[in-house]
């Protein structure tokens, strides 16, 4: 019935277009997105419990930036990854999978199968510093995500649910 | 051939499930054709996409939409088209799916032989113009998309969402435009740049593309309860479906009135914005203190509703304080006993899509195969095959697809997507040492003791007091 040239995937109305993201401890990195060109998120300092760092890594170029929310840069990011993008890129993998963190980065496959992996193609690449002025940008992300644990419940029916079916059995 | 010994529930015309249904095609197609112009985009249409255009406008002559969507898509194909055709050619496009919904709605009351669904219900009231700003930034962020198309999506146009998204999220009238347009924008930013994509989900991002625009319109999202029910609601399950910032579960019941009146079919529902990291368990600790039929639905009981509001489709408004917990009421009883006799509830015109059919049902003495290739599982049911579609089933339950798999009766709910029925299970029975045993998908609902489900609920927790904790420090900064 109804079939024609198109797949499955063409012809479906609900399927899955990103995977839900996979559970993870959320102390040392709360926040991470593959959003923007970058994998970029928050680090929690490991001093101070008010400060956090934002960090990020440019898909292809590698490009990284490291710098606190108050805008001073991270005194180890110079001349490669500092621990806070290490971090980073281990909570990303955890949370997206190696091969998505991967693909987006544009890391070579082959090199993809962990986070240690992924991470040594990359600095093995020797990239530069990257532009730190994305910080204030991906800090804002991070707190409009936050801000979503602010808004109220409800129970009015949200028919558009219906597209968003969850992927449990599946994924698990 | 199907017997006619087996017990109510389990008596089903499952080949009127996978013979074909006349005009689906021909419908589809038309579908199909307009979805392929919005993937190269609308700015500069090329001659196949203007036949797709002009398919939808011939699909839709002889309805009273037939002279503003021929207008529409004459213009739309000579690169001329503006946010009044744009909106004339998705009501078309929903219109027609309006109509495969009713034919495939109308194929389900015949197979599974229950009281079909009362007359029509009425369209959304036209109502004033709620944030008529804010959904006009929508909409002019749905047309800017459209002349785009999927192939010319990129980060700036896609982010143009966010900031609408933002405003509108904490407007409960807002509240379903909102949900969508940020699960839309989500997936497109994922997919970017769309030059480079390799499979475009087609018809999937045309029906969230149509429907947002219909939204964007006054009155549009708005299913007003139209009384009050009082008796008693016997679960069946729980539906969730969720995308990185939204979660919705659906409670799915037979409804007995405690005036004596006809029982019915209803959803009970509960949704709630969430950060992407809160996942699996979390998801029903962010909704569980908001609807105590969750935990009901746990323990498998009913429960006693006064003057509970309800919409014209059957959609209980839940109001905790108009439910007490009732008495246990086991989940396959109900469906064996009370769900034949259970009238649906009339569909709204915005609603009458293919992937809003969700109709509990009880299958019974079915074989089990896997499915080729996917490693699915389909129930072979009276000599017809029945694809699972397990993937629905959440994380956060004991049902798996190994139970799934070996088990002897099944309550789901019956879906149709990429052209095909499929069965969503809710529940399983398995017959253990002799003694059925059934399985819940919602079992984790209200809260569990299961030695996994304890783990998952305290990781969800430390997740979420993490969030809770950054957000007070850095929030109100």
């Amino acid at each position: 019935m109804g079939d024609g040239a198109l797949s499955v995937r063409e012809k479906s109305s609900t399927a899955r277009v990103v995977p839900s993201a996979r559970p993870r401890k959320l102390a040392k990195v709360p926040f991470v997105e593959l959003a923007d060109g970058r994998l970029q998120g928050v680090v929690s300092s490991g001093s101070d419990i008010g400060r956090v760092y934002v960090s990020s890594v440019a898909a292809g170029s590698y490009a990284y930036a490291c710098s606190t929310n108050n805008n001073r840069p991270c005194g180890g990011a110079r001349g490669s990854f500092c621990n806070h993008i290490r971090a980073l890129v281990g909570e990303a993998v955890l949370q997206y999978g190696a091969e998505r963190v991967g693909r987006y980065l544009k890391v070579d496959a082959e090199g993809a199968a962990d986070a240690h992996a992924l991470t040594s193609v990359m600095t093995g690449s020797r990239p530069g510093p990257g532009d730190g002025s994305a910080a204030a940008q991906v800090f804002s992300r991070f707190l409009r995500h936050l801000a979503y644990l602010e808004l109220p419940a409800s129970t009015g029916p949200l028919p558009e649910m219906q597209w968003f079916p969850t992927t449990g059995a599946v994924a698990a | 051939m199907v017997p006619d010994d087996r017990g109510g529930g389990g008596l089903m015309r499952a080949d009127l499930l996978v013979d074909a249904v006349d005009g689906l095609d021909e419908a589809l197609a038309a579908v199909d054709g307009f979805d392929a112009a919005l993937v190269g985009g609308l700015l500069r249409p090329q001659p196949g996409q203007a036949g797709g255009l002009a398919g939808l406008a011939d699909a839709v002559a002889g309805t009273p939409l037939a002279s503003r969507v021929a207008e529409a898509a004459d213009k739309t194909a000579a690169g001329a088209g503006d946010e009044g055709h744009f909106v004339a050619l998705a009501a078309a496009r929903t219109a027609l799916l309006g109509s495969v919904h009713d034919a495939l709605t109308a194929r389900v009351e015949e197979a599974i032989g229950r009281p079909a669904a009362a007359d029509a219900a009425g369209g959304p009231v036209a109502g004033d113009e709620h944030a008529a700003n804010l959904c006009a930034a929508a909409r002019s962020w749905l047309c800017d998309l459209a002349r785009a198309g999927w192939q010319g999506i990129d980060h700036d146009l896609v982010g143009g969402a966010a900031s609408v998204v933002s405003a509108m999220l904490p407007d409960p009238a807002l509240r379903r435009l909102a949900t969508l347009l940020d699960g839309f924008a989500a997936e497109l930013a994922a997919s970017c740049p769309g030059a480079s994509l390799e499979r475009v989900p087609v018809r999937r991002w045309a029906d969230l593309w149509s429907r947002a625009l219909l939204l964007t319109l006054p009155g549009a999202g708005s299913a007003p309860a139209v009384g009050e029910v009082t008796g008693r609601l016997l679960p069946l399950g729980v539906d969730v479906q969720e995308h990185a910032t939204a979660v919705q579960a659906q409670v799915h019941a037979v409804f007995e009135p405690s005036d004596g009146g006809a029982s019915r079919l209803v959803r009970a529902s509960v949704s709630a914005p969430k950060p992407d990291t809160v996942v699996g368990a979390g998801l029903w600790q962010l909704l569980r203190p908001h609807m105590s039929l969750l935990g009901a639905v746990g323990e498998g009981r009913s429960m006693e509703l006064d003057a509970m509001p309800a919409t014209a489709e059957g959609d209980l408004i839940w109001d905790d304080a108009r439910a007490r917990s009732g008495e246990p009421a086991d989940a396959f009883v109900t469906a064996r006993v009370a769900l034949p006799a259970a009238a649906a509830s009339a569909v709204s015109p915005l609603d009458r899509h293919p992937a809003r059919i969700a109709v509990p049902v009880l299958l019974e003495g079915y074989g089990v195969e896997e499915a080729e290739g996917d490693g699915g599982l389909v129930f072979e049911v009276a000599g017809c095959r029945i694809g699972v579609d397990a993937g629905r089933v959440p994380a956060a339950g004991p049902l798996t697809l190994e139970v799934v798999a070996s088990s002897g009766a099944c309550l789901g709910l019956l879906r149709w997507d990429a052209g095909a029925f499929l069965l969503q299970p809710l529940a399983v029975e398995r017959t253990v040492r002799k003694k059925a045993v059934a399985v819940h998908a919602g079992a984790w609902a209200g809260g569990t003791t299961d030695k996994a489900g304890v783990r998952a609920e305290k990781a969800a927790t430390d997740a979420v007091k993490v969030l809770r904790e950054r957000a007070g420090k850095l929030l109100r900064k």
